[in-house]
């Protein structure tokens, strides 16, 4: 049993413990503080210098379709996988009390826990689909039972979208699957196994590419909450409880960027340039668009589920950039965005027990009253802007400099597409500092107004956001901790 | 392995069972005839195992031995082995629901008149495994009509139920005239051919229709220009099995007899009556798609079906509250999935059939557990509608989460059969081009997931009426225990099924010789 499979082995086994009657907080804590403990293991175990997959383990399930539960982790993947750790053991720290159901409730975040875990860690495009719709029930009971709001309403909507965006992808994973062109494979056999069809050059007849590309970018896009795809997320996020909030904002949306990452970029080359124009559009719509949407957004919540929408945008400049540097970028930005929006989520949850409604209005100079809540805030609220000093930082300007420097300047005074897309990208940076300060201004500022009295968080809570504070920190100042993982997968990704 | 026993044998063997039963109802003192079904539960359960024993069809067949129309493929082993699980589970609901249906009973004491309920299921057990083996047309209709006739009894047996009655009636009427459109389908294809066989049809009809028959280079077969008579038939042929498998528009007497129907017969109709009418559709496509000058229609009439199904499968499941109607609506959804693999019969045949199988083996399991869970929460909860599964995750969290994995099952979630079978539907769909149908199909995923989920929301959003906890049966608490296990090991584990499908005979299947 490698470390990998413990990984995700852990979580699953956790919950049915818990429903079998352990004490569900306690041994849900503990199980998240050792698969943290795990990830750092493999994290630290992993030869940088040999690289590539490691940690591999393969049970064959269907070998007539070239189909296996093909587990491992590369250094790609081993920053995913440290993301879901962090976040899960900061999402059940920032666990409220649970008045009803408590096992139910935890056995849920362990579930959403285990199945992005797998679905980072699967190397086979069956697996690597089926893990991450292990989540969705989950999410669906998290949503409904113990939410806020119009919790049925939001429930309903994001388990739709999600499931219909989910066979989308698997209509193009299938598609993908069938145009495999196999007389280069191994054995003349099709295979889901993704580091075979990594390895073959061509492996998909480039005038395949565009039809395939299209189902996936559609699929993945509904996921990720791309514009016009992204109607869920505000609505779902700001209904949520907290850890569900920050599991799903924070790490399993990262699934689709991940997806793009592992299967479109480089199986489908061509079948991205045929569609770039599309996807530039779509991303600059969700970085303004949704950026002034988020700016006129009256409630701490759906401003945060937003904001989240809206900077899923920077991760598809990035992966349209298509070279190793806007990649690798993009991977990081996945890491930072998914940390300091899960520290946001996190301390939002604490705000809304003094007012269930997150109004901006209910609260005023709460910074006086509760310091290290403003301190913290304030952190997580200049991560998610991209001040220098956190992984978000680091990683807008790579994804920036990445998609500008993608392609020849075409002369002194014109710019191509991607150009464009970068310089109208830029202005998403004010409008993000425009909200978040915002924000930040009118509730941790100003007059104390004293309609919603806040108290310094609990000691959980402080883990919570330390822990993720810490992890951006250091994406912020020492990047190439990070990046080293990182950028020999992406090369690896783009070498073929 | 071991081949000892013939493939017949198990049919016979169950052919006895039921007339000892008969004569065990005849001649028993006891009014309770609880005992009877817990005996054919163990005979059943012992040839599912038999059935891994049995031998292969000879290589060259005498004339006049019964291998002209009865064979022993893998598929046919395999449905043989659905229809012995279907019916023991059958029994262990009938068991179940027995207190039920003695109160619609006329009889001086409980269980008196109850003894047919656990016998007659064993024949129809009999006439789908005699179907799932038929390679005549003459078989198919006998077997066939062993499995309705059977049904219809089955449906109006709570007497004193004017629901029951109902659909009882419904169910023989409308059952009556598809056999008429059998029947006659039957006959035009026999009249083209001259043979009943599927084997020699095909090849009667292969000949018969080419451009380039035996006689010369250019001369056409002897039937040519027959083209519309052969598609009358085969039109005739496709009606008869779209009112089996509840296809649209043959589906008009679906709701209103699932929710008759005593519950146990319900299940047992969607599962076994459906699995029956697609291997038959199967075999008879295998012949049908084979003719050049005709595949393209079929296909096309294959199209329109599925569409039509899963379309009006899905829609009209989408208000249901009751939640037998639900699954009856639910039942003509998943057989628009299944016609869309057939559909797909015409592309690579083996693929597809192999779609097919999975499909239904996956959804046997999910339905049964799903009823089997539905009769024990109905008992308790005295009445079927969804509400009556508020709050069961309180009430029972094991009957709760069974359910909750039979519903991700028959939504499609993965890691659960039910997926797998759907993915294996879209990937063969996909493979002959059929966009159509995988655009119907995408949104009636999302319809789906809609009316499934609203019975897990019941059970875990709502707060129970009654709090009271529910008893478990031991032997029903086993059958949800073995299940839903091996719902989750056959998403996440597939081999076992795909090995038994897979042909142990390799090339073309024995010849058959001619009159």
């Amino acid at each position: 049993m490698t470390v990998i499979s413990l990984i995700i082995l852990l979580p699953i086994a956790n919950a049915l413990a818990i429903m079998l009657g352990a004490p569900a907080r306690r041994s849900a804590l503990l199980a998240s503080w050792v698969q943290l403990a795990l990830t750092l293991f493999a994290v630290l175990g992993y030869n940088r210098t040999v690289g590539g997959v490691q940690f591999g383990s393969s049970w064959s399930v269907a070998p007539e379709w070239g189909l296996s539960l093909r587990l491992g982790a590369d250094g790609l993947s081993l920053i995913m996988l440290l993301l879901t750790a962090l976040v899960t053991v900061a999402a059940i720290h920032a666990s409220p009390r649970i008045e009803k159901r408590e096992g139910l409730f935890f056995a849920c975040i362990l579930l959403i826990d285990a199945g992005a875990a797998g679905a980072f860690a699967s190397f086979d495009l069956f697996f690597f689909y089926a893990f991450h719709e292990l989540a969705l029930i989950p999410t669906f009971l998290l949503i409904g039972l113990w939410g806020h709001g119009q919790r049925h309403a939001a429930a309903w909507r994001i388990t739709i979208y999600l499931a219909l965006g989910s066979i989308i992808v698997l209509v193009g994973l299938a598609k993908l699957y069938l145009a495999q062109n196999v007389a280069l494979l191994p054995g003349h056999a099709r295979t889901f196994d993704m580091i075979v069809m990594a390895k073959t050059p061509a492996l998909i007849p480039a005038a395949a590419q565009g039809g395939i590309y299209i189902w996936l970018l559609i699929g993945f896009g509904i996921l990720i909450s791309l514009v016009p795809f992204h109607s869920w997320a505000p609505g779902a996020y700001a209904s949520a409880p907290t850890p569900a909030a920050m599991l799903h904002a924070g790490v399993l949306k990262k699934f689709g960027l991940y997806g793009l990452l592992r299967v479109a970029v480089p199986l489908l080359p061509e079948g991205a340039k045929q569609w770039a124009h599309v996807l530039l559009v779509l991303l600059v719509l969700n970085i303004l668009y949704i950026g002034l949407v988020t700016i006129a957004q009256k409630r701490l919540d759906t401003m945060l589920g937003y904001s989240s929408v809206m900077h899923m945008g920077y991760v598809f400049l990035g992966i349209a950039a298509g070279n190793a540097v806007g990649l690798s970028g993009a991977a990081l930005l996945m890491l930072g965005h998914g940390l300091s929006i899960a520290a946001l989520f996190a301390m939002a949850g604490h705000l809304r027990q003094s007012s269930p409604t997150l109004a901006f209005t209910d609260f005023g100079g709460i910074a006086k009253r509760a310091p290290f809540l403003g301190y913290a805030f304030g952190m997580a609220a200049f991560a998610s802007i991209g001040l220098p000093g956190f992984a978000n930082f680091s990683s807008e300007i790579m994804v920036f400099f990445g998609a500008f420097g993608s392609v020849p300047q075409p002369g002194t005074l014109s710019f191509s597409a991607i150009q464009i897309a970068v310089i109208c990208g830029l202005w998403g940076v004010v409008i993000s500092a425009v909200y978040m300060l915002r924000a930040f201004r009118k509730i941790f500022m100003g007059e104390d107004t004293g309609s919603a009295v806040v108290a310094e968080p609990k000691c959980d809570l402080r883990w919570a956001v330390i822990i993720l504070l810490v992890a951006l920190l250091i994406g912020g100042v020492w990047p190439k901790s990070y990046l080293s993982f990182i950028q020999p997968s992406v090369e690896a990704i783009l070498a073929k | 392995m071991q081949q000892v026993v013939p493939a017949i044998a198990l049919e016979v063997s169950v052919l006895l069972l039921g007339v000892l039963m008969l004569f065990a109802e005849a001649f028993s003192r006891r009014a309770d005839r609880s005992h009877m079904a817990k005996y054919a539960i163990g005979v059943l359960a012992a040839l599912v195992g038999f059935s891994f024993f049995t031998q292969a069809a000879p290589d060259t067949i005498a004339a006049g031995s019964y291998w002209k129309f009865y064979s022993v493929d893998a598929t046919a082993l395999f449905f043989k082995r659905i229809a012995l699980v279907s019916t023991i589970v059958f029994l262990v609901m009938a068991l179940e629901y027995r207190h039920i249906l003695a109160r619609f009973i006329p009889g001086e004491e409980e269980g008196r008149g109850t003894g047919e309920f656990y016998c007659l299921p064993v024949f129809i057990c009999a006439g789908l495994m005699f179907m799932a083996s038929a390679v005549d047309f003459i078989l198919i209709f006998v077997s066939l009509e062993l499995v309705t006739i059977g049904f219809y009894a089955l449906v109006a047996y709570m007497r004193r139920h004017t629901l029951s009655l109902e659909a009882g009636v419904k169910y023989l009427i409308l059952g009556a005239l598809s056999t008429g459109f059998l029947v006659y389908g039957i006959t035009w294809i026999f009249g083209l051919t001259g043979e009943t066989s599927l084997a020699l049809v095909k090849a009667n009809l292969i000949s018969g229709f080419s451009a380039a028959a035996a006689g010369g280079a250019s001369a056409d077969g002897p039937l040519a220009g027959n083209e519309t008579a052969l598609l009358f038939g085969i039109v005739l042929i496709l009606v008869a099995l779209g009112f089996k498998v509840a296809a649209a528009p043959f589906q008009l007497w679906v709701p209103d007899v699932y929710q008759g129907a005593p519950t146990p017969v319900t299940a047992f109709l969607s599962v076994g009556s459906k699995a029956a009418g697609f291997v038959v559709l199967v075999r008879v496509l295998d012949v049908f798609l084979a003719v050049p000058a005709v595949q393209g229609k079929v296909t096309a009439v294959l199209v329109l079906l599925a569409a039509a199904t899963l379309i009006y499968g899905n829609i009209t499941a989408l208000p249901q509250e009751n939640l037998k109607r639900l699954f009856a609506y639910s039942s003509i959804a998943h057989a628009g999935y299944l016609l869309m693999a057939c559909a797909s019969l015409g592309g690579d045949f083996a693929v597809a059939k192999q779609a097919v199988s999975f499909y239904l083996a996956g959804y046997l399991l999910m339905t049964l557990l799903s009823f089997l869970i539905l009769i024990v929460v109905a008992r308790h909860s005295r009445g079927d509608e969804i509400r009556h599964f508020n709050g069961l995750g309180k009430r029972s969290p094991m009957l709760a989460f069974a359910m909750t994995l039979a519903i991700a099952s028959l939504a499609g979630i993965p890691l659960t059969a039910g997926f797998l079978g759907k993915f294996l539907v879209f990937k063969t769909a996909i493979a002959t081009g059929h966009w159509v149908l995988i655009g119907i199909g995408i949104v009636a995923v999302a319809a789906g997931f809609y009316y499934y989920i609203k019975v897990i929301a019941a059970m875990y959003w709502r707060e129970p009426e009654d709090a009271k906890s529910i008893e478990i049966a031991p032997l029903t608490r086993a059958a949800i225990t073995i299940l839903g296990v091996l719902i989750i090991v056959l998403g996440i584990f597939p081999r076992p099924v795909l090995d038994q499908l897979r042909e142990r005979r390799q090339g073309p299947p024995a010849q058959v010789a001619r009159h």
